[in-house]
This record gives structure tokens, C-alpha cells and sequence, in this order.
């Protein structure tokens, strides 16, 4: 917002001054946007990247949607197959879904979301963390990868004082057309949870109730994997969502009430 | 009393710890010894107490870091409060925080009541800074932003969203 008189001179190296490249796919059901900044933005090798990072999130839904008879988690989730018989993938993000159980003290369970068993809250960052890897190696080149509002943001640069962060507005729970939060983001991730767009589909797993007291929950870390993994376990905490996340190290949030009243955490840093 | 200004000299050295530990690449602790030495207890609203060894970072098992570091401490007398230690310089700002113990003398609660400031620096710590609040109604075309972050969008949802309005830019 601020931009320092440095930052616009365009004859700087990483002058802000960059076109920002624009991508967007429907996969997962869910959008797939992408905006490449950079000398790659435009390339064969800029297009050639998303165009892997969309190959990447298509595998991954071939073996975790619940939408898919059949997907191998659609199968798993029929009793026909067990985790031991799946990917490697598959055993990685039941790793990950204990791991989110036992930080969150039980409130995110996969074993325990209406419907059974179900890792989507757990994939999603994951994936799009895996997704984001061909991008990483554009040289010189900027990107924010969002899939469905949960994104990865990084600068080829991001020491450098002239690189421009990128800027990620935070939607209004209730209200679409606002914002409450922007959070500059230089190398990191951004993912929100809550009971918009989607139903009632986070639940406390230690109750079997949508978590009461809080609307939306958004993290800013340095990784999607557990960004997104923290934003569904405050959400599913409901009124200790924002004591719980003053209690994460290395992130930082915005808990939206159900009053609409917003609240900053500083998670320690 | 001189116990509880050890258990805060632990607690605020691991503070200090955390903030060394973020910007060193190898991971090490770079607090120096004179941070700590200058570290002091500051004002005491009731006598409080540690019974159990609750770790600042709130048991939830996440903050190793932190926890290994504030397991130490533990005094003998029993009543609720709230105590504040003095504000420690580091290589960042000061930090000061505060610890709330019950009946029992259990930790309640541990606050860090003050932070460096957030300034150029917290960029250097960080690569993302601290959201900043929004409190007056803005569209996607004035908010100078490049993606939206909400609750997940279904392809359906996102048909006039913002970041479809971003999208086509």
C-alpha cells in the first residue's frame, strides 16, 4: 500500500513495476488461479509450469476426492481398501491428519467428520504446496498459486527491498464484496476456513457440532500444508480459536467472529 | 520471590530464544549471554506459582522450541495471579510477557503482552507481515490487492467473486 519511492523507479532489478500474468483452470471442483510475475510470466517455461502444477492437482484428486466412486480414498472410505494398500501419498496424509489431531487436541479428526472418514481437510494445502513446486524453480520469476481461496505466495527475491509482496485480501465471511484484512506476503502461504460458500463442514471432532462464535479463520504461515491444517482446527474450536493460534509458533491470523468482529492474532514469531 | 525470578528468567530467555531462533539458518540459538544477564523480573501482582511445569507454549505440543526451554521452573506457594516480568531487549524490540496461574497454581495462561515494533525488521524476521485490519467497505478494483483469501470457493461460488474480478485483470 505504502510503496516506497525505490520500489516504482523502474529501472531498479526487481522493479515492481512487472506485468502480473494471469491463469485460472476449474480442477477439484473448486477454482485454480495463478498470477506469474517475472521474466517466465510469459514464457513456454511459465506455461509449462502451470501446466504441471495442474497435472499435479488432478493426480492428487484421482486418489483423495470424496467425490469420485473411484478414488482410492472413495474406496477406503467404502471399506473396500486399507491406507497400507494405497500410494505413498495416501500414508503421507493420514501422517499429517494425526499429527493436525493431536496439535489440535482432537478437535480436527478425519475419522470424524460428518460423512465418516474424510482427509480433504488435509489435502488441500498439501496439494497445492506439491503444486507450487514446478513454479518454484521459474527463474527470477514471482507467483501466488490459490486453490479455492488457500494459497502459496512466493518471491524469487524476497530479500530484495524492491520486490513488491504480494498482497492477499482477506473476504468477509458474511459479505463477498469485502474485505477485512489485506496481509502483505513475500514467501508464504494464506488459507481461511470457515462456514462460507461451502455449509456446515467444519465440525468440532470432540463434539460432533459446527464450532459456535467464530465465522471465518485465516492463517498466514510460511507453508499451505499447515496453514491450512491450523485455519480448519482454530475454526473447529469455535470461541478458543484465537487462544489457540496466540499459541502457534511461526504464523499469524485473522479470527472473524460471529458478531463480525475482527481480531488479529500474533502468533510468536 | 527468588524462585519466580528464575521461572521468569527462564521464561523470558525463552522468549528471547524464540526470536534468536527464527532468523538463524542454522537453527542455533543467538541470544547472547548479555541479553539474558540484563533480564529481570519486573513488577509481581500477587505471589503465583508453578506447580506443574506448563511450557509457554501452551501444551499444544507444536512450540518445541519454546517448551524445552521453560520446563524448568516450579515454586511452592499456592494462590492465583498474574505477573508481568520487566521488558527484555533483543536484537528486535523489547519483549515483555505475562503469566496468569489458578487456585492451584497452575499455569493459565502465558502472554506475550508486548512485541518488537512492526516495522521494516518484522519483514526481515518474517516473510509475511501482520495482516492489517480493513475497516471500511472496499471493492476488488480499489483494494490494490492480487488474491482473495475466504472460505473454499466452489466453482459455482466463484462465478462474480473477487478473485474472479482478479482474475480478469
Amino acid at each position: 500500500m505504502t510503496a516506497d519511492p525505490v520500489s516504482s523507479d523502474p529501472t531498479l532489478p526487481g522493479s515492481t513495476d512487472q506485468q502480473v500474468r494471469r491463469h485460472v483452470e476449474q480442477v477439484m471442483g473448486m477454482p485454480i488461479s495463478l498470477a506469474l510475475r517475472g521474466p517466465h510470466a510469459d514464457t513456454a517455461e511459465g506455461r509449462d509450469a502451470w501446466a504441471e502444477s495442474l497435472a499435479v492437482l488432478r493426480d492428487v484428486d484421482r486418489v483423495f476426492s470424496t467425490y469420485r466412486p473411484d478414488s482410492f480414498v472413495s474406496r477406503m472410505r467404502r471399506g473396500e481398501v486399507d491406507a497400507a494398500d494405497g500410494p505413498a501419498e495416501v500414508r503421507e496424509v493420514l501422517a499429517l491428519a494425526e499429527l493436525a489431531r493431536c496439535r489440535s487436541e482432537g478437535a480436527f479428526d478425519v475419522d470424524r467428520v460428518p460423512g465418516g472418514f474424510d482427509p480433504s481437510g488435509v489435502v488441500k494445502g498439501w496439494a497445492v504446496e506439491r503444486a507450487a513446486l514446478g513454479l518454484r524453480r521459474l527463474a527470477d520469476t514471482d507467483f501466488c498459486l490459490s486453490a479455492g481461496g488457500d494459497m502459496v505466495c512466493h518471491l524469487a527475491h524476497p530479500d530484495d527491498p524492491t520486490a513488491k509482496a504480494w498482497r492477499v485480501g482477506v473476504e468477509h465471511p458474511t459479505d463477498r464484496t469485502r474485505l477485512v484484512a489485506v496481509v502483505p506476503v513475500r514467501r508464504g502461504a494464506v488459507a481461511t476456513s470457515g462456514l462460507a460458500h461451502r455449509g456446515g463442514h467444519v465440525v468440532d471432532a470432540r463434539t460432533g457440532e459446527v464450532p459456535g462464535h467464530v465465522a471465518s479463520v485465516t492463517v498466514v504461515g510460511s507453508d499451505l500444508t499447515w496453514a491450512d491444517i491450523d485455519a480448519t482446527s482454530a475454526f473447529a474450536q469455535g470461541p478458543d480459536a484465537a487462544r489457540w493460534l496466540s499459541h502457534q509458533y511461526d504464523r499469524h491470523a485473522v479470527v472473524v467472529w460471529a458478531d463480525g468482529r475482527a481480531e488479529v492474532v500474533r502468533g510468536w514469531v | 520471590m527468588a524462585k519466580i525470578v528464575t521461572w521468569f528468567m527462564s521464561t523470558l530467555t525463552a522468549v528471547v530464544l524464540l526470536f534468536g531462533y527464527h532468523t538463524s539458518t542454522s537453527g542455533a540459538v543467538t541470544a547472547t549471554p548479555a541479553v539474558i544477564g540484563t533480564t529481570t523480573a519486573g513488577t509481581s501482582s500477587s505471589s503465583s506459582s508453578s506447580g506443574t511445569t506448563s511450557s509457554a507454549g501452551s501444551g499444544s505440543g507444536s512450540d518445541d522450541t519454546g517448551s524445552s526451554s521453560t520446563g524448568s521452573g516450579s515454586t511452592s506457594s499456592d494462590s492465583a495471579g498474574t505477573v508481568t516480568g520487566a521488558a527484555v531487549d533483543t536484537r528486535y524490540g523489547p519483549v515483555q510477557v505475562e503469566v496468569t496461574t489458578d487456585d492451584s497454581g497452575s499455569i493459565t495462561d502465558v502472554q506475550v503482552v508486548q512485541y518488537p515494533a512492526n516495522d521494516h525488521k518484522d519483514i526481515e524476521i518474517n516473510s509475511y507481515a501482520l495482516p492489517v485490519l480493513i475497516q471500511e467497505t472496499i471493492d476488488a478494483q480499489s483494494a490494490d490487492i492480487d488474491m482473495v483469501s475466504g472460505a473454499t470457493y466452489t466453482s459455482q461460488g466463484y462465478i462474480g467473486s473477487l478473485q474472479d474480478a482478479l482474475d480478469q485483470l
